[in-house]
């Protein structure tokens, strides 16, 4: 079966030369509505099930939070959407028609979906700005990154990100000697450069200063509406702050969702973070 | 050239000593007569000749090792291929020189009793041909074998390890009289090369001068990578391959673009090492070759380009010295140098060089 | 002169031979179902009248003699046909007294045949050779296979039955059916019925031979098989299609136990890569740590063998080779822990470098071994007991040697697994390679554990060495030629699994023994090496994965 897959790849009409592709084929999506949903997906690692019959629908321009306890497989979700993890059943949809699962994660970043780490993880031996650069949107393929420089208007799409970020003092600096907090905004600043639909953030708040997170929260808002953001989060406060909109997943499935007053008051969700 | 060397002292030196050696050893060899003490014997050539061959075959080691974080334990096999590739060429140009005087077989196929010559022997006796395959053949394996490796993202250890059973693989093989290479004793005995005798001082002038040639564009060349926006994303995957793949570069596709052109470089330099040494055989497929060969880029600093090339020189030179003096201490000094410098030059000799410099630095500022 | 006559005594002779015989076998069965001794006495006037008749001239009468001698069942009687066959068997010119005399050894003693006293020879010239012509000696020797197949001594009769293998005269089928039927032995007995079975497959009577052919169907003797291909030419068709058929079931059976063969050498191969692949295993699959110098660890176990052998208790192989199995254990595990405790505490967590840095000592172990020993291969004896081979059956035989290492891996991995999963170093190992930071909240030492765990995968790493010992030439060299098939058996295994490294390691001896025929020792090499290479890039994680969330990380 295997062996036929494959064949069929290797025959696929479409695509005889990949490489005469251009990469247009993946400009924004503009229309309103469901930009992101996943449909009845399953994951299960040796037994255990991390997402179970998982259901969501996320609009564009929209920020979700979406919280839970762990192991309510949050991270697991991200994974999926990125092309990571490759879930046993269930669909994925970015936009109305593209289906995420069998793309590469290159194929879905190109396609418009970003992804900010748990763990900040910025590339240490480049500079800031170089970081930036490499995250910029454009054709990624070999040889135009081996023939690309930098033009005056991608110079400064890149400053206006530096400003956003408030890292335009060090952008010659290595990324490695940025502060914790610098390095998440860092990281933020180059999903902005892949000129995202979507953003996925998974804990920007985790291990920052007071100061440093309320400036995170102004940035994850001055982000939504130009793009759909959704926020893995486990700290309530800073959730309270930013979020419109609360999904809380349990055991690898939707318990609740809502406002976040709404989903404070749902006695299961109360029950699963306090106990019996 | 200039913007490329922007920047990069030690890349400038390394060229600006490659010119003016070749500009040197020529006159010394030819023009100053052999009683001055100035002098450079056609042996001291040679020898340097296959310096700047390794030192090619580093750099290309040093391009997927420093930058792209692969290491490769096979790149031997690339340069032997190489080797090959210009071995059957000069095979074929020796003609009915033999000693059997077969004009259309290698001696070694007579002595097999084969008829004819192998499909993939055809060809071989054109230049062009040769140089073609020189490229191509380590190219193809590279191409090929990193394909499969990359897009299943073998990486880190395992992938050391089975580039390690490549070349084990290609030595194993090359051993074989069957298959068509000269089997244990490997191709020797070349007479010319595009019609200059192997033999004779000019030639071996002239191979120098190519291999110095080679060696500043393959420089050229790697730096030029390096230092372009696929230089970065080289280096972005060498430290996080996961997070390079999230903003969207195919990773695979990358690290088979500069693994390629490092095995080809390498091939280069195994077809201009063969005409200098006079015989290419299968124990240059042999793991300790490869393994000995990453030593050279660790002991000059890798991820510098020109510190593989210093390492290369520097280890060959005391492994010429210590195997003629002291032949039971070579293996001692080499191991204890595959230790030392991983536990205490983790940066080699040019971070080394950087580090007294930041103190001088310190000091006087 | 004598030409005619000679030859009318013969015809004369053949058929009071087999009289003869008959006449003797059936005496001699008597004497079997009594007793052996009481037969013995009873007839030595038969044996006196034998040795008379064997002084004499005439051939016929000495012929007479010779079928007295075996008579009277006494059982002195194959020593003296034997010497007759061997030409050593005098009579005394003076009194006629019959000697046994080796020309080569004997130089001035004989010995008197019936007495065994010693007899004085003054000069060569004193004694005359009892002689014998080409008939006699045919004879003389199927009546000595024919004392054989009677001697008690299983094994002695089993040889005899063997030697007579091809040469039965008509004349012994009848005889030897008759001790087949009696025969207690399955195997002597099987055998004896082949060699009928053989005899009669030269019969003039089509049913006979028919019947012979459908005896010998599955039968793997060496002789059946050339027999059969000549009667696959028979004139009679039936008898053709017969022996065609027949021969072509007993090649089914020989390629069937070829395999087998195939599949035993196969399994002594892995043998030796899972010795040699699972200190590795537990280096590289529990620590992570790329350990080049493991083959150095094997070779420093084989030259610990050697040296016990030779210096400690050189004149002991078997005992010394017992001794060196713990010896070898506790030198390598040492040189182990020196290393996990110099170079490779520091480089935990970047593997290639580890790699380099072992890599490093294991050219310094090898020049160190080739400045104490010297370059060349040095060999270690093997014990009488771990030589020879078990027979199966004529075309199946089993080398003790394979079959030991077969035990000896079987029962070092058991050993291994049981450390693991039952004794406190175990769980503390596997704590470690699960979780480093947990297992030391919890209060295990992780770097007494490291050093530990690195000091058993080269202890076992040294026992690999004492196996190898004893089918390799031990030298410098002989760790280099095990690493690469090592890290192969380990990777296509799957890394951290035991269990996987057992199974790839009989599996790829197994599939290399099996291309061998049809491929070659290094092409089968080659062709697994392609495979491994292939099959990791299909499946990175090899044959039996980690499986779950931590694995991909």
């Amino acid at each position: 079966m295997k062996q036929l897959d494959t064949l069929r790849e290797i025959m696929r009409p479409d695509e005889v030369f990949p490489f005469v592709h251009s990469q247009k084929g993946l400009e924004p999506i503009t229309d309103r509505g469901v930009i992101l949903s996943l449909e009845g997906v399953n994951k299960s690692f040796d037994g255990f099930k991390a997402i179970n019959d998982l259901n969501m629908a996320i609009d564009a321009g929209e920020l979700r939070c979406i919280i839970g306890p762990n192991g309510a497989g949050k991270t697991t979700m991200m994974d999926i959407i990125t092309g990571k993890t490759v879930p046993d059943t269930g669909r994925v949809r970015f936009g109305q028609t593209m289906n995420l699962l069998g793309m590469s994660e290159p194929e879905i970043a190109q396609a418009g979906i970003g992804r900010k780490f748990q763990k900040p993880t910025v590339f240490e031996c480049l500079t800031v700005a170089e970081n930036l650069e490499l995250a910029m949107h454009g054709d990624k393929s070999v040889w135009a990154t081996f023939r690309a420089t930098l033009s005056g208007e991608q110079q400064d799409h890149l400053d206006k990100v530096l400003t956003t970020i408030g890292l335009q003092e060090g952008a010659k600096g290595q990324a490695g000697s940025l502060s914790h907090g610098q390095k998440q905004w860092l990281e933020i600043g180059m999903l902005l450069m892949q000129r995202p639909h979507v953003l996925l953030v998974d804990e920007p708040a985790a291990g920052m200063t007071h100061q440093e997170m309320d400036k995170t929260t102004e940035l994850l808002n001055a982000l939504a509406g130009d793009h759909t953001v959704v926020v893995v989060e486990h700290d309530m406060d800073f959730v309270r702050s930013i979020a419109r909109r609360v999904t809380v997943l349990h055991q690898g499935h939707v318990l609740a969702e809502g406002t976040m007053d709404d989903v404070q008051q749902d006695q299961r969700v109360i029950e699963v973070y306090l106990g019996e | 050239m200039f913007r490329i060397l922007k920047g990069d002292y030690g890349g400038q030196i390394l060229i600006a000593i490659v010119i003016a050696a070749c500009a040197l050893v020529p006159y010394l060899n030819l023009y100053v007569p052999a009683s001055s003490p100035f002098h450079l014997s056609t042996f001291t050539v040679t020898l340097l000749g296959k310096y700047l061959t390794y030192a090619l075959l580093a750099l290309s080691v040093d391009l997927v090792w420093g930058y792209l974080g692969i290491l490769s334990l096979g790149h031997g096999a690339f340069f032997a291929l190489g080797g090959y590739a210009m071995g059957m060429y000069l095979m074929r140009q020796i003609g009915d020189r033999g000693v059997y005087g077969n004009p259309e077989l290698p001696d070694f196929m007579v002595f097999l009793n084969w008829d004819a010559l192998p499909w993939f022997w055809q060809g071989f006796d054109m230049f062009w041909f040769a140089m073609l395959m020189v490229l191509f053949v380590p190219g193809l394996l590279a191409y090929v074998f990193g394909y499969l490796a990359f897009r299943s993202r073998v990486t880190g250890v395992y992938l050391s390890i089975i580039t390690q059973a490549l070349t084990y693989a290609l030595l194993l093989a090359f051993f074989r009289n069957e298959m068509g290479f000269g089997g244990n004793n490997g191709l020797t005995d070349f007479k010319d090369i595009l019609g200059f005798n192997l033999q004779s001082d000019a030639t071996r002038i002239g191979l120098f001068i190519a291999s110095g040639i080679a060696l500043i564009l393959g420089y050229l060349s790697c730096r030029a990578i390096v230092a372009s926006r696929l230089g970065r994303v080289a280096m972005a995957v060498r430290d996080s391959e996961d997070r390079v793949r999230f903003i969207g570069y195919r990773v695979d596709k990358v690290k088979l673009a500069i693994f390629t052109f490092s095995a080809v470089l390498a091939g280069v330099a195994g077809a201009l090492y063969v005409p200098q040494v006079g015989i290419i055989n299968p124990g240059e497929f042999s793991p300790l070759n490869s393994i000995e060969l990453v030593i050279w880029v660790a002991v000059g600093g890798r991820g510098t380009l020109y510190g593989a090339a210093l390492g290369a020189i520097v280890v060959n030179y005391a492994k010429t010295y210590l195997t003629g003096a002291l032949p039971e201490v070579w293996l001692f000094a080499l191991g204890s140098l595959f230790v030392l410098v991983t536990l205490y030059l983790p940066q080699g000799i040019v971070g080394l060089m950087r580090r007294r410099q930041k103190e001088i630095g310190h000091e006087t500022a | 002169m004598a030409g005619v006559g000679f030859f009318h005594h013969c015809g004369v002779s053949m058929q009071r031979t087999r009289f003869a015989i008959q006449h003797w076998v059936w005496m001699l069965l008597l004497s079997l179902t009594m007793s052996f001794s009481a037969a013995t006495h009873a007839d030595d006037s038969t044996l006196q009248a034998g040795i008379q008749n064997l002084l004499a001239k005439g051939f016929s009468q000495k012929i007479e003699g010779v079928n007295q001698i075996v008579e009277s069942g006494d059982p002195r009687a194959e020593q003296i046909l034997q010497a007759l066959l061997d030409k050593q068997l005098f009579s005394v010119k003076a009194d006629n007294t019959l000697v046994f005399y080796d020309k080569k050894t004997d130089e001035a003693q004989a010995k008197q045949v019936l007495t065994g006293e010693p007899v004085a020879v003054a000069s060569a010239k004193d004694l005359s050779r009892i002689r014998t012509n080409n008939r006699m000696r045919g004879q003389i020797k199927q009546l000595l296979a024919s004392i054989q197949l009677m001697n008690p001594d299983d094994a002695m009769r089993l040889a005899a039955v063997k030697a007579m293998v091809g040469n039965v005269s008509p004349d012994q089928v009848d005889s030897i059916r008759t001790l087949a039927e009696k025969e207690a032995n399955p195997d002597i007995k099987k055998e004896m019925q082949t060699l009928v079975q053989l005899a009669e497959l030269k019969s003039d009577d089509a049913d006979v031979v028919k019947a012979a052919i459908a005896g010998l169907a599955g039968n793997l003797n060496q002789q059946v098989r050339p027999t059969l291909q000549a009667l696959t030419e028979s004139d009679d068709a039936s008898i053709a299609a017969a022996a065609t058929q027949t021969l072509v079931e007993i090649d089914n059976k020989v390629t069937w136990y070829g395999h087998l063969e195939t599949l035993f050498f196969g399994l002594s191969l892995g043998s030796v890569l899972v010795l040699a692949a699972i200190g590795l295993a537990i280096t590289f699959g529990v620590m992570g740590v790329i350990n080049m110098a493991h083959g150095e660890l094997i070779m420093l176990g084989a030259y610990t063998t050697y040296t016990i052998q030779t210096y400690v208790l050189p004149n002991f192989p078997g005992v010394s080779l017992i001794v060196s199995i713990p010896a070898a254990f506790v030198v390598s595990g040492l040189v182990g822990v020196l290393i996990e405790k110099t170079v490779i505490r520091h480089l935990y967590g970047r593997p290639l470098e580890t790699l380099l840095a072992t890599f490093g000592i294991s050219l310094i172990l090898q020049q160190a071994v080739r400045t104490i020993f010297s370059p060349l291969n040095r060999s270690v004896e093997t014990p009488e007991w771990m030589s020879g081979s078990i027979q199966i059956n004529e075309v199946l035989s089993l080398t003790l040697n394979r079959l030991y290492v077969i035990a000896f891996c079987l029962v070092v991995f058991a050993l291994l697994f049981m450390v693991l999963k039952k004794t406190s170093l175990g769980l503390q190992v596997r704590a470690v390679s699960q979780n480093r930071g947990m297992a030391r909240a919890m209060g295990v030492k992780a770097s007494r554990v490291d050093a530990m765990t690195f000091g058993l995968g080269a202890g076992i790493a040294g026992v690999a060495g004492v196996a190898l010992s004893q089918l390799t030439n031990v030298g410098p060299n002989l760790g280099q030629s095990y690493i690469i098939d090592s890290f192969m058996v380990v990777v296509f295994g799957g890394v951290g699994n035991l269990w996987g490294t057992l199974i790839a390691g009989f599996s790829l001896g197994i599939a290399n023994k099996f291309l061998e025929p049809w491929a070659g020792a290094v092409l089968a090499k080659i062709l697994v090496l392609v495979f491994i290479i292939l099959f990791i890039q299909k499946h990175p994680r090899g044959l039996f994965p980690q499986k779950g969330r931590a694995a991909d990380n």
